[in-house]
């Protein structure tokens, strides 16, 4: 809880619903005839409406990316550490979008959501969604905020897909893109992860195939599983070594299955914790979407052919413990680029966290990602301030 | 700019595809683009330069040459560049080739040790010289294959590799023409252009 709203935070900010009534047709074949995102913006955005930033989140993330809701937030939003005032994604510059995406369980439409068709919850029923569906969905958010054209879209792990997907297909509607611990489609090894995942949230008694909320429960202990599974995935060997070591409950071997070391504790309550806020249709449905991710499909394996419509700047940013995203899957999409004639840059951040190291504000990270955006700002000859175009909301985030 | 770069940047055509290895902070990449209108990629590994080159715009890569350039196809580039480098490199030969298949055209630079500063220091007073151009002691420096301009020359040679044209500079990185009518004596810089 913030005693006070730091200087470089946004303050606080309200979440507002988009309702989109024109049917959805999505990669899998059924159609959403109707659905709302929900979405943040922080900033301004300025007359000319091209300062406009979209946040792509990953797995697990959701449309509250910065700032606090309430002065009662035991926490900013997921990465508050990178976009605010005077932060590297500059709110005194751009105008930042944030949406949950679609299939989420933070107030955009999906499985926790209610069908219109049969008034009950959707549930396993809820459609397959995938990278290109919700970028189909994310253009149309655009289209409503009457943003023709973004400044930058920026992504890290599954939200560095829909960063890719949107250079491909929609060229002419971001003049930048940053793909953070990305890959241009997850390995063998993640797909297997994923369906451990999957399987340990399947296999719980109380999943009842998807329609645990017909049931009036949750399947806790499965979704708790997936997420001790994948939060492990996303730490360096050395993180999770200097954090416990073998760091023991007590003093002498207790030959028992308690909690004997303290690494179990803290995979416990991470999973413990998860399964209170998040759903697990929505968890299958957001590593289905990572597995099915591959844009190369489309052009026989030659990513650098997938890529070629792209006409915005590319930064590329890895981080060396990452072994869930490592550098090479990035330097797979540098290298495209690279072939198909692109504007690319590429920074491999060291870095100790693994995979989570792209929600650190690690000094160098910060400054390639300030150094790139300042330079899109140039290119655009962004106003140093924009001409004020408060539309209602926005009072929300004065400071 | 720097005379090495000037000359670089006359050897250049227009609207080439450019991959400058070890690129600092962009510079030539930054005349070259602005000038040549080239398609230019720079190699670093240095954190402070490669965000410098961020910041620049000039795309720049976080790549340890090292380990290699294989991720770069045949002939994709119509010039590799690599400026003062090439002696720290473990086999500037390997690379050499390697920067040739990349490349369709290259320019290296390196500074000749054949210069007669070197040869009085190493000559007259027996010790591994030491100037203000090449400031490191025989123990800590970067530079662990030195060779003379003739010496590069016969690499090529053995290598059948092409001199297009080469050239050379002095300490300030001026060029004069009695610079190139004695290039292995009084070059401090020595700047070739090669093909296959």
């Amino acid at each position: 809880m913030p005693d006070v709203i730091p200087a470089d935070s946004v303050g606080i900010v309200s979440p507002k619903i988009a309702q989109f009534d024109q049917a959805l047709q999505l990669a899998c074949g059924r159609t959403l005839a109707q659905y709302q995102l929900v979405y943040e913006t922080y900033g301004t955005l300025n007359a000319e409406k091209s300062n406009a930033i979209l946040i792509c989140h990953a797995l697990s993330g959701d449309h509250h990316a910065a700032g606090y809701h309430s002065m009662e937030d035991k926490k900013p939003g997921w990465w508050d550490s990178a976009i605010g005032p005077d932060k590297p994604i500059d709110t005194n510059h751009f105008f930042v979008v944030s949406l949950n995406n679609l299939g989420g369980c933070c107030g955009s439409t999906g499985p926790t959501s209610i069908n219109p068709d049969t008034q009950q919850q959707w549930g396993a029923d809820f459609p397959m969604v995938t990278v290109e569906d919700w970028v189909e969905s994310q253009t149309r958010l655009a289209d409503l905020l009457g943003i023709e054209c973004f400044a930058a879209i920026v992504g890290g792990s599954l939200g560095g897909m829909q960063v890719q997907h949107w250079s491909i297909t929609h060229p002419n509607r971001l003049k930048a893109a940053i793909v953070i611990a990305s890959a241009p489609k997850i390995s063998t090894q993640n797909i297997a992860f994923n369906e451990v995942a999957r399987q340990s949230i399947r296999r719980d008694p109380h999943f009842y195939d998807g329609d645990y909320a017909s049931q009036d429960t949750v399947p806790a202990n499965g979704l708790g599983l997936a997420r001790m599974l994948g939060h492990i995935t996303y730490l360096s060997t050395d993180s999770l070594g200097k954090k416990f070591g073998r760091k023991m409950r007590h003093d002498h071997y207790q030959y028992n299955y308690d909690i004997e070391f303290e690494v179990e504790s803290y995979l416990r309550y991470q999973g413990e914790a998860f399964t209170r806020r998040f759903d697990a249709n929505t968890y299958m449905l957001m590593t289905k979407a990572l597995d099915y991710f591959d844009p190369a499909a489309k052009t026989n394996g030659d990513l650098a052919k997938a890529l070629a419509p792209a006409t915005c700047e590319f930064l590329l940013v890895s981080f060396t413990t990452d072994w869930r995203f490592p550098p090479e899957r990035s330097e797979e999409i540098v290298n495209a680029l690279i072939k198909a004639g692109k504007h690319v840059s590429y920074a491999k951040i060291e870095a100790s966290e693994g995979h989570d190291a792209f929600l650190f504000p690690l000094p160098r990270y910060m400054a390639a990602l300030r150094g790139f955006l300042d330079r899109t700002k140039q290119r655009l000859n962004l106003l140093e301030n924009t001409t004020a175009h408060l539309t209602s909301g926005e009072k929300h985030h004065a400071r | 700019m720097r005379a090495d770069l000037e000359i670089i940047n006359e050897w250049i055509k227009p609207n080439s595809r450019v991959l400058d290895l070890g690129c600092g902070q962009g510079e030539l990449l930054q005349h070259l683009i602005d000038h040549k209108n080239v398609q230019g990629y720079g190699l670093e590994i240095d954190p402070e330069n490669i965000n410098t080159c961020i910041e620049k715009g000039i795309p720049v890569l976080d790549q340890d040459l090292d380990d290699g350039i294989d991720n770069f196809e045949n002939a994709s580039f119509d010039m590799v560049i690599m400026t003062h480098a090439l002696q720290q490199f473990r086999r500037p030969d390997l690379l050499l080739n390697e920067m040739l298949r990349v490349g369709k055209e290259c320019i290296i630079t390196f500074p000749n040790f054949g210069h007669w500063r070197n040869r009085i220091h190493l000559g007259l007073k027996g010790r591994m010289p030491v100037s203000e151009f090449l400031p490191y002691n025989w123990y800590d420096t970067p530079n662990i294959h030195f060779c003379t301009f003739n010496d590069f020359e016969i690499l090529c040679r053995e290598h059948n590799i092409n001199i297009v044209q080469s050239a050379a500079v002095d300490s300030k990185l001026r060029n004069h023409w009695w610079l190139n009518a004695l290039p292995n004596l009084l070059s401090e810089t020595a700047i070739f252009h090669v093909s296959r």
